[in-house]
């Protein structure tokens, strides 16, 4: 069984050329030694040798749609990395706090756990009505479950250490309604919140932002797409506005470095300068 | 590339061997230790203060150079892009770890086949023991520490049942391997 769901670096050179003609998504450029991790998944969880997956593919758009929300990671946590989140209050909210309004994006969003993570962030310095999270991703299913924001509360409880390291006053449950297992964020923090489709690899600028969360999004992206989609978020930041990537993220580009100041270089925090 | 693997029970068996590797090892050693998320550790200090070797955790595409020690960062897998670098992934756990040894075995076994050390050390599950075999059916030296000295032996000892050790060994004995 598993070394009949092996594949080769051409067989998944072959699946990206097949995915970009048929479907127009563009794997080219995302890190191969987790995309291995995610085909040889699939395969092992729908039991299909290499030759099945491709038929599948081909002929199955419904199959597609399951493969690409197996292909991204939608592994999340509310409060990831608590020390982000005390950074972003101690030096990024009060900036927040000096506008009439402010736009965020989370890139990435997934099932939206970081994009309510930030609305509580919000409404607990009182900038709730004043702020706007985007949330988006390439995956219209786990879209779906953002716009519910409705979870399990075993896993709400989950983050509830997360919670308290943040900084946070009260518990997490504070923010859901609970009914039975399911926990619903309040609809107060959904309420300026939207969740829509892009694609960071072919979508282009669609609004400007005061701050723009893309946490561990850059781990998939080989060096190449990195750039690209840094060029994407400085053209959609508003001077002086923030970029947020994952703790084991940085910016590698020579030429983005000198386009963004760090504001914390362990959180990896930064805010564009120039133009 | 050198792989060591361990969970409970292992600190001291690879801190030993962090002691003892020479600066001039030539090879990039990659340690993965299960550990808890959100509580920074002491273990990269630690480590650096007594190795002679370089020393940091992996960050997102990481060279892989020689001489130099990298820890596993809690909450991530840690994969191997190339010969030349390393990946991060914070998919699902495997064996309720994140990070998995598991995982940063099969891609040693992937990316270096034979040109690879690994060690699996003591634990209290059965995560790297299939990673080990992997590493061990590509050509990997492949080492499990004897079960009868590990405080939990259940981590060499599913490996040694999976038939991925090609030499079971005592950390004294591994550690004479690294100093020669």
């Amino acid at each position: 069984m598993h070394a009949q769901s092996d594949i080769n670096i051409q067989q998944i050179t072959e699946l990206i050329g097949l995915i970009k003609k048929l479907y127009g998504f563009d794997f080219a450029n995302y890190s191969k030694a987790s995309l291995r991790r995610r085909i040889i998944r699939i395969m092992q969880l729908q039991k299909l040798p290499f030759y099945d997956l491709k038929h599948q593919l081909v002929n199955s758009r419904e199959f597609f749609q399951t493969f690409l929300e197996e292909i991204t990671v939608n592994v999340t946590e509310m409060f990831r990395d608590p020390s982000f989140y005390q950074a972003l209050n101690n030096q990024i909210i009060p900036y927040l706090s000096s506008y009439q309004h402010s736009k965020i994006w989370c890139a990435g969003c997934s099932s939206g756990e970081e994009a309510y993570s930030l609305a509580i962030l919000l409404n607990e310095a009182g900038l709730r009505k004043k702020s706007f999270i985007y949330g988006t991703d390439i995956n219209t299913e786990v879209l779906n479950e953002a716009r519910k924001g409705i979870y399990s509360l075993r896993k709400i409880k989950s983050y509830a250490e997360n919670y308290q390291m943040a900084g946070l006053s009260g518990s997490i449950i504070d923010h859901f309604t609970i009914l039975y297992d399911a926990a619903s964020i309040h609809n107060e923090l959904k309420q300026n919140t939207l969740f829509s489709v892009h694609n960071l690899v072919s979508d282009s600028v669609f609004n400007e932002f005061q701050l723009i969360c893309c946490r561990n999004v850059f781990i998939y992206f080989e060096n190449a797409l990195q750039e690209h989609v840094l060029e994407l978020f400085y053209n959609s930041l508003a001077p002086l506005g923030f970029l947020c990537l994952g703790t084991k993220e940085t910016i590698r580009s020579e030429s983005f470095r000198k386009k963004f100041k760090t504001i914390n270089q362990k959180e990896n925090i930064y805010q564009k300068i120039g133009s | 590339m050198l792989v060591l693997g361990g969970s409970a029970g292992s600190f001291k068996h690879i801190f030993d061997a962090v002691r003892i590797f020479p600066g001039t090892l030539n090879k990039a050693v990659l340690i993965i230790i299960h550990r808890k998320k959100n509580f920074f550790s002491e273990i990269e200090n630690l480590f650096a203060e007594n190795s002679r070797m370089f020393l940091r955790e992996v960050s997102d595409k990481d060279a892989i150079n020689k001489n130099t020690i990298y820890i596993a960062p809690a909450n991530y897998h840690t994969l191997i892009e190339s010969k030349h670098s390393f990946g991060l992934d914070v998919s699902e756990a495997v064996w309720y770890s994140k990070p998995s040894i598991d995982v940063s075995f099969e891609c040693a076994a992937e990316v270096f086949k034979d040109k690879c050390t690994a060690v699996l050390f003591s634990g209290a599950n059965q995560d790297g023991a299939r990673g080990l075999l992997s590493l061990r059916n590509n050509g990997a030296l492949t080492i499990a520490q004897d079960p009868e000295e590990a405080e939990m032996p259940e981590m060499p000892q599913a490996a040694i049942r999976m038939n991925a050790a090609e030499y079971i060994l005592k950390t004294e004995e591994i550690l004479a391997l690294f100093n020669t």
